[in-house]
């Protein structure tokens, strides 16, 4: 050390014997002398409690005591004393000061202390009528409030959209290719495998009903048609507001949490501009190519257990499927896609910015971005199915 | 201030030869380099140094929450981190922004590791979270509450207390008055040295504010060139020759602010 202070540091090696302070508890004892006193010894402190030896026999021993207001207490064997003991004490006299109590001055100034303090908690009033009538038309009117804002989120967007196709170099493009580089490459493998396995899953279990009917070759018509048109981008979507949905919202939601959202509107960045809508285009792009991907994977798996179940070799089952589906019908489940990456988004985002700066706000609001996109991926499919019923069939 | 300790009080916590080591992206980034401290019963040690000299690290080190890349750091006679399950009951810990749960209501937060326990009956416990939340000067009108409704100074009022519940033989603090308005931090300053007082702790503290390091402190450790360059009195640092000690006390803020603890105090030399 070449700046020492001008006295040595009392850490220094020329301190006597060093002794270390350790953590050591003597347990805590009651003991009865007989004419009606009762002598209290060992380490009264949370350390000694927290063994459940201790903690036993001692709660044993204080119950066994009679509850007289007369017995003369002894503490001076005490060794040490903190508040959890004290207040164990305290509470045991019905927070009262016993007729005859002995005690070291150090002791009792930590009795008094617990003693001085008022240990009631103050109990809300339950709540009057006019309050309950008033939290009624408060949730009566959430479904509307929630349809409000995300109309505005929706809104917002295409008005986005709208400044972003006026001035396109303007636009956050880093982020965008950000965001589909995290919600589509990331997302192949895992959709691949379910898609993969779902196909196979699919093709045994129509193969055994084919069979019954002798109509095997019909197998490339039902898994083209279901695959292409309902399966693969319904599964895609789930998979991917799990996956993403919950991203976007956990990720808007830290931001709230940290003032990021408050610093970026500070400096006149735009949420919407800025983090709503690169999110909702890279998702709008990455989700059809997802399902295409994800369909593709599925009839791959359908096709190798065709194969292997009714012996429908794999050119037949190429030559087949342009035949047996229409291309209106890849279309159209595209155009579907874009549509559930879009609402995914635009819920995950929804409920990240309506994440209170807590973790319990934001484990709620991830769980429900995640409920809700998979339910209105679900709705909205279904309408597609309503709309579209005269559209790819032949 | 507080009147220091006699040096013969037993150890609390003790680093010998500790190396910290960082990978950086430049090969690797020494943060401590042979560092030796001991810290006694009864003393409120501050850690005094400049951004990136491992302060926190250290406070973080002495939980037993990083470990160090050499060397043994001793606390209460056991190697740091070796007192978890009875943690509570040996060390309290404020953390720079109180760390509350913010799903659980104040009481609950105090209680806490009390409850961990599950043995002590649920009256007991609540008592004790209330006298602590006492002591720390809130009413209990606010035990109810949950975190998020708390001011800043209410958050690291009931961060002690939960820190304090099981009354610890030493506290580390992390900027205690960080973020807090003056009033409230002589509040905080003077509730410290009470608590010190009443309950014999054991107090090690980062802090850049140069009011609460000399209201408070009996000892304070420098942390420059990658070691603890001085520890001692207050007065004996203050005279250290060394450049970041020089800057650091008697640059214009530490200066103004020792005059106003000291009056005159300040040796004319160093003026």
């Amino acid at each position: 050390m070449s700046f020492n202070a001008p006295t040595p540091a009392p850490d220094a090696a020329s301190a006597p014997a060093l002794t270390t302070a350790t953590v050591t508890a003597t347990a805590p004892r009651i003991a009865q002398d007989g004419h009606g006193g009762v002598q209290a010894s060992g380490s009264w402190t949370a350390l000694s409690f927290s063994s459940a030896r201790h903690w036993k026999a001692l709660a044993d021993s204080l119950q066994r005591l009679p509850a007289s207001a007369d017995t003369a207490w002894d503490l001076r064997p005490i060794e040490q004393l903190d508040h959890i003991g004290a207040q164990l004490l305290w509470n045991h006299w019905r927070k009262a000061w016993p007729a005859q109590v002995a005690l070291d001055p150090q002791h009792r100034a930590v009795l008094e202390h617990v003693a001085r303090y008022d240990c009631s908690v103050p109990v809300d009033p339950p709540p009057t009528f006019s309050q309950r009538l008033q939290r009624l038309s408060r949730s009566g009117s959430r479904a509307l409030r929630v349809a409000r804002d995300f109309l505005a989120l929706f809104g917002q967007f295409v008005l986005d959209v709208g400044t972003l196709i006026r001035a396109p170099h303007r636009g956050p493009w880093r982020d965008f290719s950000g965001q589909l580089y995290q919600f589509g490459a990331t997302a192949l493998p895992i959709t691949a495998l379910v898609g993969l396995l779902i196909g196979v899953v699919l093709a045994y279990l129509t193969s055994n009903q084919l069979r019954n009917f002798g109509a095997e070759t019909f197998i490339v018509n039902i898994l083209g048609l279901s695959l292409i048109r309902e399966l693969g981008p319904v599964l895609a979507a789930v998979l991917i507001a799990g996956r993403s949905g919950s991203a976007i919202t956990a990720q808007i939601g830290v931001m709230r949490v940290t003032e990021e959202l408050d610093a970026m509107r500070v400096m006149g960045i735009p949420h919407g501009f800025r983090l709503v809508m690169p999110r909702v285009l890279a998702l709008a792009i990455a989700m059809p190519l997802i399902s295409m991907w994800t369909s593709m994977a599925a009839l791959l798996g359908g096709m190798i257990a065709a194969d292997m179940a009714l012996g429908i070799s794999p050119s037949y089952f190429m030559s087949a499927l342009p035949r047996a589906v229409p291309l209106s019908n890849l279309w159209l489940a595209m155009a579907k896609s874009a549509v559930f990456g879009v609402l995914i988004a635009l819920v995950g985002c929804y409920f990240g910015m309506k994440v209170k700066p807590n973790t319990e706000s934001l484990g709620r609001g991830t769980t429900s971005s995640v409920v809700t996109s998979i339910t209105i991926v679900i709705l909205v499919d279904a309408l597609f199915a309503v709309l579209f019923k005269g559209v790819g069939f032949r | 201030m507080i009147d220091a300790p006699d040096a013969h009080a037993p150890t609390v916590v003790d680093i010998r030869k500790l190396w910290t080591v960082f990978p950086s992206s430049r090969g690797e980034q020494v943060v401590h380099r042979d560092l030796d401290l001991t810290i006694r019963r009864g003393e409120v040690l501050s850690l005094v140094g400049g951004s990136g000299t491992g302060k926190t690290v250290l406070l973080r080190q002495i939980l037993g929450l990083e470990h160090p890349s050499r060397g043994d750091v001793t606390v209460l006679g056991q190697p740091a981190g070796q007192l978890s399950g009875r943690a509570a009951a040996s060390v309290g810990m404020l953390f720079q922004h109180g760390a509350l749960f913010s799903a659980f209501s104040v009481l609950d937060n105090i209680a806490l590791p009390l409850r961990e326990l599950k043995l002590l009956p649920e009256a007991l416990i609540r008592d004790a979270a209330l006298v602590k939340l006492q002591m720390v000067g809130l009413g209990p009108g606010h035990a109810n509450k949950s975190p998020a409704d708390l001011s800043g100074g209410m958050i690291k009022r009931v961060a002690l207390a939960r820190a304090l519940i099981m009354d610890p033989p030493l506290l580390l603090l992390d900027e205690p008055t960080a973020g807090l308005d003056p009033e409230s931090a002589d509040g905080f300053c003077t509730l410290l040295r009470t608590l010190h007082r009443e309950l014999g702790l054991t107090v090690v503290m980062v802090t850049h504010d140069l009011d609460t390091l000399f209201d408070l402190s009996t000892r304070i450790a420098v942390l420059a060139d990658q070691k603890v360059v001085v520890a001692g009195l207050p007065r004996e640092v203050i005279a250290n020759p060394h450049p970041f000690i020089q800057q650091y006390f008697l640059g214009g803020r530490g200066r103004r602010a020792m005059e106003a603890l000291h009056g005159d105090d300040v040796p004319d030399s160093q003026r």
